[in-house]
């Protein structure tokens, strides 16, 4: 999906990123840039003029940032635009422009803007230096793995093409940028507005000796790292038009492959010879990073999509446990405990953030600690993954060491992640096989294992129903145990309070103790309100596929303020308490339960007998 | 697009099939250039119109470019997405297009009623497309979003790619409206009194509908010449297509509502 590779250019397009506010000159910058490669078309050019007139800063003179208005206007309507892309070139280049307005949402723009530039321009106004947002701009570049900078010094003429602001400024983001890894700051002096050192060199800044910017951005070599890196392939898909012919289609993420290369399948350490190339349909010796292939192999190995091939003597890691940057990016804030999907090349696996180590102020770089992330800030965590995946540090491969948080319910991509390593207990820590199997503990019992999942919203009636199930199943001689909400808050979990992420802790805890259980053969009676949809479904996951049941004790919520059994809603209602599901909270209803008991019809000893007898036609008791 | 598709998809044919929306007021050139092309790779090509429209006797010469445009263009593409029951869909549209298209991302989520939301857009990171849609919704993905033209006539050029004749200057019967050079592709566009269809040396930049997409004068007879002409051109693309001013904010205003 990248820009095509076919142009004359001795030079691959180069991509960039322009950061700074209106005030920083960029609008002008941009309109500017185009104008002069002649890239305004007429009828553009005498509205240009006519509104430079009316509405424009400059008197006489054409406004060039006039020219991005139109994403002002959109703005004032409420219309987010996030990244906007530019397109010009010159004959020595072509050049993709990310163009990332608005400041709300900066660092959110300026990261998907940034994923994807090899340049970053950081403008900065001389008359103001070097201020706290040019630190922030600084960072997200380089967190995002940007190493080519160009400072550009804008509004010299303001400050009367003094060298001497100019190199203070210069100066001080060079000593501030030390820490942040670029390869490249070239600082020029310029004047967006009359286009000195623009897209010619200024006469007004003779002590200036080195390039103006567009000759700069022409001749910049932004060495392509994904070349010189060990071969890595994501496998987007497995072509298998008929018997004869298997191949693996997708991009290479970096370094080359050759006919007749060995090659291992990242995660399950397979290992074959490459038996074919085809680019473009057609048999080629070599294929490297960027080109999308079609590899055959010489053996019958086992790939799927989202499989990594890779060099055998230089593998990914592969783990299930890694430490990432997570940068925000939803409105609803981050969850450790939560499950969400995560997307690698093109694996997708449920993970969770198992701690957030701290988060960190984009605007000083300091750590700072927390318990949650919200929209736009960025953090350090520990992540885990229901499977291993294969990923590289980010810093070493952009391709297979980025990845996306997907909200499970909404969709919606939830945050940006830079894997920083894997974490060494995930690889060295090997599951215990175990030698009498948790079927044989349960068929010991004439039963299988099961997790009862009750849940609803409080006075519904679910302890009252798990208590008659577990006293009608005890009877019948099944084994069982109950972990009910309020008791599992006196001991196991009262290190707990009520915030949406200690419940979601809480109910991991729970889930986990409850899986435990069912290992042992047991049939767990699970009684939690767990109003969140996410936390039941990571529950569900914990268990064996056919094991978890999930039990809606449905009651409207008038009836179970009319009851209020423990006088809770009324202390609600009146403030005392606060995060209680159904006044200030909201309980999202299962949208797919396997019982549902509706406890303002029935009584608590019918819904009981369903539960029972739905257990019998599921075929988890009476196994004699 | 469908070049990139074949090579991706090479051995193999390609998986899915071509839906061609036709309002039944398309240049015959091109949809003789679109049979043939079917033919000649041996593509599942799909054709839909919106019958109702017709029935309703809609047409851009008799109810006006947007009301047409909506119908048997916006409407049709939501019935045959609903009717194959197809949950994405590809589009040749790119970034430099339009002001609206600039800000649509490669993989477009769409309701269960087709519908664009531009303010509520997934953030679009590295190549991490998220594909998740709920049943119902559907995606509009554009693969071409950061190419722009003169990449795609470059690229006709370096791959030798057969195009429909019209982008290819040539005597052509034309009425001029409006400023804008209509060709009279057959005789069902009335002409206005005092208007005699002139044979003039133009070619299109863009075919949609005929009565509603303005030629170009030009010289160009081959791709050089096309190649040539862009890159000293000071006219957008879409100058020619008449939908695109219909009225305020036009082209976000269909995008909202299901067209490409």
């Amino acid at each position: 999906m990248n820009a095509p590779a076919f142009r004359a250019s001795p030079l691959p397009t180069l991509r960039l990123l322009t950061c700074g506010s209106v005030d920083d000159g960029k609008s002008t910058l941009i309109g500017r840039l185009l104008f002069e490669q002649k890239l305004i078309y007429d009828d553009q050019l005498s509205a240009l003029e006519r509104d430079s007139k009316k509405h424009g800063t400059t008197g006489e003179e054409i406004d060039f940032a006039l020219l991005v208005d139109g994403l002002e206007a959109e703005r004032e309507q409420g219309i987010t635009i996030d990244v906007a892309y530019r397109y010009f070139a010159t004959p020595a280049r072509s050049f993709i422009v990310a163009d990332t307005p608005g400041h709300e949402q900066y660092t959110r723009n300026m990261a998907t803007g940034a994923s994807n530039a090899d340049l970053a321009i950081i403008l900065v106004d001389a008359r103001k230096g070097l201020l706290t947002q040019t630190f922030r701009h600084s960072f997200i570049v380089s967190l995002l793995g940007i190493r080519h900078v160009v400072l550009a010094v804008n509004k010299i003429d303001l400050v009367d093409f003094r060298q001497q602001v100019f190199s203070e400024i210069a100066d001080g983001f060079a000593e501030f940028a030390k820490p942040l890894g670029f390869h490249v700051i070239k600082a020029i002096p310029i004047s967006a507005r009359y286009g000195d050192n623009v897209s010619s060199k200024s006469e007004r800044t003779p002590w200036y000796e080195g390039p103006h910017l567009l000759e700069f951005l022409e001749r910049v070599e932004v060495e392509d790292e994904s070349r010189a890196a060990p071969f890595r392939m994501v496998v987007q898909w497995v072509n298998r038009p008929h018997l004869d012919f298997r191949g693996f289609a997708g991009s290479i993420a970096s370094g080359s492959v050759r006919r007749g290369d060995d090659i291992v399948v990242a995660a399950s350490g397979r290992r074959s010879k490459v038996a074919r190339v085809l680019f473009g349909g057609e048999d080629v010796q070599e294929a490297s990073a960027g080109d999308a292939v079609t590899l055959t192999l010489a053996d019958e190995i086992d790939v799927a999509r989202g499989d990594v091939f890779s060099s055998p003597d230089s593998r990914p890691e592969v783990a299930d446990q890694f430490a990432a940057h997570l940068i925000w990016m939803s409105g609803e804030n981050l969850l450790p405990g939560r499950s969400y999907l995560l997307k690698i090349g093109a694996k997708l696996t449920p993970a969770t953030v198992t701690e957030l180590r701290h988060r960190v102020d984009v605007n000083t770089l300091e750590k700072l600690a927390g318990k949650t992330l919200a929209l736009n800030e960025v953090g350090f965590c520990n992540l885990a993954t229901t499977m291993p995946v294969a990923f590289d540090p980010y810093a070493a491969n952009h391709q297979t060491g980025a990845f996306i948080l997907i909200d499970r319910y909404t969709n919606e991509t939830a945050a940006a992640g830079l894997i920083a390593h894997g974490l060494r207990r995930a690889t060295n820590v090997h599951l215990q096989d175990l030698a009498v199997t948790r079927q044989a503990r349960a068929r010991l019992k004439h039963q299988r294992a099961a997790i009862l999942w009750f849940t609803g919203l409080s006075g519904a009636g679910k302890s009252t129903i798990a208590n008659l199930v577990e006293a009608k199943l005890h009877a019948r001689g099944v084994h069982t145990t109950m972990l009910d909400g309020d008791n599992v808050r006196h001991g196991l979990n009262r290190d707990l309070g009520f915030t949406a992420a200690d419940r979601v802790e809480n109910i991991r805890r729970v889930a986990e103790v409850a899986r435990l259980m069912t290992d042992a053969g047991l049939i767990v009676l699970c009684s939690f309100i767990s109003p969140f949809r996410a936390e039941r479904q990571l529950a569900r996951e914990l268990a064996a596929a056919d094991e978890f049941l999930e039990i809606f004790v449905d009651a409207p919520l008038d009836v179970v303020m009319a009851r209020d059994p423990k006088g809770l809603y009324k202390r609600a209602l009146a403030g005392e308490i606060k995060n209680f599901t159904g006044v200030d909270q909201a309980y999202e209803r299962p949208e797919s339960p396997e019982i549902t008991l509706r406890s303002a019809q029935d009584s608590a000893d019918a819904l009981a007998d369903q539960v029972v007898d739905e257990l019998a036609k599921r075929r988890f008791i009476d196994l004699l | 697009m469908l070049r990139i598709a074949l090579k991706a998809f090479h051995p193999a044919p390609l998986p899915f099939p071509l839906l061609h929306v036709d309002t039944t007021w398309k240049f015959r050139e091109m949809i003789a250039f679109r049979d043939e092309t079917a033919k000649r790779l041996d593509l599942r090509l799909l054709v839909h119109t919106n019958e109702e429209g017709l029935k309703r006797g809609i047409s851009p010469v008799a109810s006006g470019s947007a009301v047409h445009t909506q119908v048997m263009k916006t409407e049709a593409l939501r019935q045959a997405l609903d009717k194959w029951k197809f949950d994405a869909a590809f589009g040749g549209a790119r970034r430099d297009e339009e002001k609206s298209r600039a800000k649509e991302r490669i993989f477009s989520h769409r309701s269960a009623a087709h519908a664009w939301d531009p303010r509520n857009q997934r953030p679009e990171l590295w190549r991490l497309f998220n594909t998740r849609i709920k049943p119902g919704e559907s995606m509009r993905v554009f693969p071409l979003s950061n190419w722009t033209e003169l990449d795609v006539w470059e690229y006709i050029r370096a791959e030798q790619i057969p195009v429909v004749p019209l982008y290819f200057a040539k005597e052509r019967p034309i009425v001029e409206r409006d400023g804008a050079l209509v060709m009279v592709d057959d005789d069902r566009l009335p002409l206005k009194p005092g208007e005699k269809p002139q044979m003039r040396r133009v070619r299109f930049r863009t075919l949609g509908c005929y009565p509603l997409t303005g030629a170009i004068e030009s010289d160009a007879a081959t791709i050089d010449d096309i190649i040539a002409e862009m890159r000293s051109s000071t006219k957008s693309e879409r100058q020619g297509r008449l939908i695109d001013y219909d009225e305020q904010g036009s082209m976000e205003k269909k995008k909202r509502e299901g067209y490409f």
